[in-house]
């Protein structure tokens, strides 16, 4: 599906990158390490539970963490300008401009004392000279395009005057108002009904589609990614434990994590009714991780090697990759063979 | 099995005045007219958009709130206006938010016990400490934590925490209200594992409101959909999947992703223009003519009346009848 053209790099080139929060209890490594690459055009699922650090990543690329949060290592590469070393300015002409975000509650990012014309024209005059008729024209453009009707009406109005789907669809006109060539979507449909996610899930690909912009698509809802995204990084405790091709993810999965999030959700095209396989034990206590592979403790694969050291990343075909010993030849097989041990 | 029914709601309704603001002195008729029988053992499943009136509907079933109109038969008895707490032991519910839902200066034995004391259920302490210990191991838990405060409790744990309040009683009936919605992916499974184990080992009878359909889908043996404070369609599982007939079942179903790209992709959306309306004022007629793909004049005028369509399928619409 995505041809790489080679003429340029990716748009987006996240190394190495550490964010830890700096607690009274602790350190809390909340991204620990992740690294991937995404062009034009594609749209990345970012997968994890809540604590993973799926949302402190997208956080950091906006310039957006806030105290004790603070990137200890690694580095933004967008366009081939690290964002890490951005000064103040130069966020402020990146944010909404080049990068934009949505949040999940559209309620509490729409500010409720301006109409929504007031606030897409702010966006709009902060990055550019353009006359309030000007600046009108194109959000009332920019609202048709989102699928809001009579939208002179709506540029009049106050956030609470809109239900959840279409500030939600506000949220999105915001976002793109000043055509960014990445937008991050930070749970965009988790608080709308199905047939509004449907709509707004709708309403993004033929967005991506006509403008060929990068989307980062963070959600827990696999079913969302499967039909949105073109890849997906699975995260774990701070750790991206399985990225690849969406295909891959969904019909090969390698991490013992992947496959136990897909098994143990129903579908409801299923007809089997065959009981669910959960994950047993619960999810990590981030302020005190175990060492080694942060899923041992609930990994049914689990080895001796994974309690003390955490795998490196085991390429399989297509960009596809997962951190797990399993697929370290060598520590397996011996692994195997000290099991047999005691049976001798 | 068979038909005998456990809980039997007759055209009940549940009207909430609206006090202060736009609305004052209006009502939102949050469950406007619903009659749905629940069989002993089964799961009914009650699936619908924010706002559509189920969980008004399952704590009205059990008489959390007190109907506006219509009739609650528990076993064939009409305990509509009846005093509930003889009838509080039989019926229960677990709730959404399982964090907002525990008194957080009450300890796990403290919330469990309490069930039990003012049931009488327990005729001595150390009876008392014995059952909860129970309960608490039957949920997955362990007798000692009955000592420690819900905080000290992953969001899993303090779900099973509310399973083990509502099972003290030892209950007939069971409204599951989202049970799993506050919870994290990996934890979801594991919960309903345990509903299903605790249903079949004491013989319980679920009302299951989510709107989570996948979820709804997997669990229930039959699934109710709710729009506007109306049942539109009742149906066996897999049936209603298969062949919905109401257009708003339809869409509804068909807008749930599913995690399989290329089956996700092939599916055909009914994409609905619009928001749902509000229910203090809904729509004449037919309730979701207003977003209706098929609407004809009819639907405006004159409201459909849930009907069979084939046997233990029924639907409210004009066009399929």
């Amino acid at each position: 599906m995505n041809v790489d053209s080679g003429e340029a790099g990716p748009l987006l080139s996240v190394t190495d990158l550490k964010v830890s929060f700096f607690t009274p209890a602790g350190e809390v490594k909340a991204v620990n390490g992740i690294s991937y690459d995404l062009r034009r055009g594609e749209v990345l699922g970012i997968v994890g539970e809540s604590g993973s650090g799926k949302s402190v990543e997208a956080y950091s690329i906006m310039g957006l963490l806030q105290s004790p949060g603070r990137v200890i290592g690694g580095s933004i590469s967008l366009g081939g300008e690290n964002v890490l070393e951005y000064g103040r300015r130069q966020i402020r002409n990146m944010r909404g401009n080049r990068v934009s975000m949505i949040f999940q509650n559209p309620m509490t990012s729409l500010n409720p004392v301006y109409t929504i014309g007031d606030q897409i024209r702010e966006a709009l005059t902060a990055h550019s000279r353009v006359s309030r008729g000007d600046a009108d024209r194109r959000a009332m453009d920019m609202l048709d395009l989102v699928g809001i009707n009579n939208p002179e009406k709506r540029l009049r109005q106050y956030p609470h005057e809109l239900s959840g789907g279409m500030r939600q669809r506000v949220m999105i006109a915001l976002a793109l108002i000043c055509e960014p060539d990445l937008l991050i979507a930070d749970e965009p449909t988790t608080a709308l009904d199905v047939t509004i996610q449907a709509q707004i899930l709708a309403l993004m690909e033929s967005i991506r589609k006509e403008r060929d912009m990068a989307i980062i698509f963070i959600t827990h809802n696999l079913g969302v990614v499967a039909d949105i995204c073109t890849r997906v990084a699975v995260m774990y405790a701070g750790h991206i434990v399985e990225s690849g091709p969406v295909n891959d993810i969904f019909y090969a999965p390698r991490h013992p994590y992947t496959l136990g999030l897909l098994r143990s959700i129903p579908r409801v095209d299923d007809e089997s009714r065959e009981r669910l396989i959960p994950i047993d034990g619960t999810p990590v206590d981030m302020l005190n991780p175990p060492p080694g592979c942060p899923f041992a403790p609930r990994c049914h694969e689990c080895m001796n090697i994974c309690l003390r050291a955490y795998p490196p990343a085991t390429a399989f075909a297509d960009g596809h990759a997962a951190n797990c010993w399993m697929f370290d030849r060598d520590v397996f097989d011996r692994e195997m063979a000290e099991r047999e041990m005691p049976d001798l | 099995m068979g038909g005998n029914y456990l809980i039997e709601l007759k055209n009940l309704k549940k009207h909430f005045r609206v006090s202060g603001g736009k609305g004052e002195g209006r009502h939102v008729r949050a469950v406007d007219g619903v009659s749905l029988s629940i069989r002993e053992g089964e799961t009914l499943g009650l699936v619908g958009e924010s706002g559509c009136g189920k969980t008004t509907l399952g704590r009205t079933a059990i008489r959390l709130y007190d109907p506006t109109a219509g009739a609650i038969l528990y076993r064939g008895e009409d305990i509509t206006r009846a005093k509930i707490k003889p009838y509080r032991r039989k019926l229960q519910i677990i709730f959404q938010d399982p964090s907002a839902s525990l008194n957080p200066r009450m300890t796990v034995g403290e919330i469990v016990g309490e069930a039990i004391d003012i049931h009488g259920l327990a005729p001595n302490k150390a009876a008392r400490a014995e059952r909860i210990a129970d309960l608490l191991d039957q949920v997955g838990l362990n007798g000692e934590q009955a000592n420690r405060y819900p905080h000290e409790f992953s969001g899993g744990q303090q779900q099973r925490i509310g399973i083990a309040r509502a099972l003290a009683v030892e209950p007939e009936f069971i409204v599951c209200d989202e049970p799993i919605s506050a919870l994290d992916v990996s934890i979801q499974s594991q919960i309903v594992n345990m509903l299903e184990d605790m249903q079949a080992s004491h013989r319980l009878t679920y009302l299951f409101i989510a709107h989570d359909i996948s979820i709804v889908r997997y669990i229930s043996s039959r699934i109710g959909v709710m729009y506007l404070g109306k049942l539109v369609e009742l149906s066996p599982r897999d049936e209603i999947y298969k062949m919905p007939v109401h257009p708003y079942t339809r869409t509804l179903f068909s807008a749930v992703p599913i995690p399989d790209p290329a089956k996700s992709r092939a599916m055909s959306r009914v994409i609905l223009e619009g928001d749902i309306p509000s229910p203090i004022n809904p729509p004449s007629g037919c309730r979701f003519h207003t977003r209706c793909p098929y609407m004809t004049d009819r639907c405006r005028d004159e409201e459909p009346e849930l009907a069979e369509r084939s046997p233990g399928h029924w639907a409210a619409c004009h066009l399929s009848a």
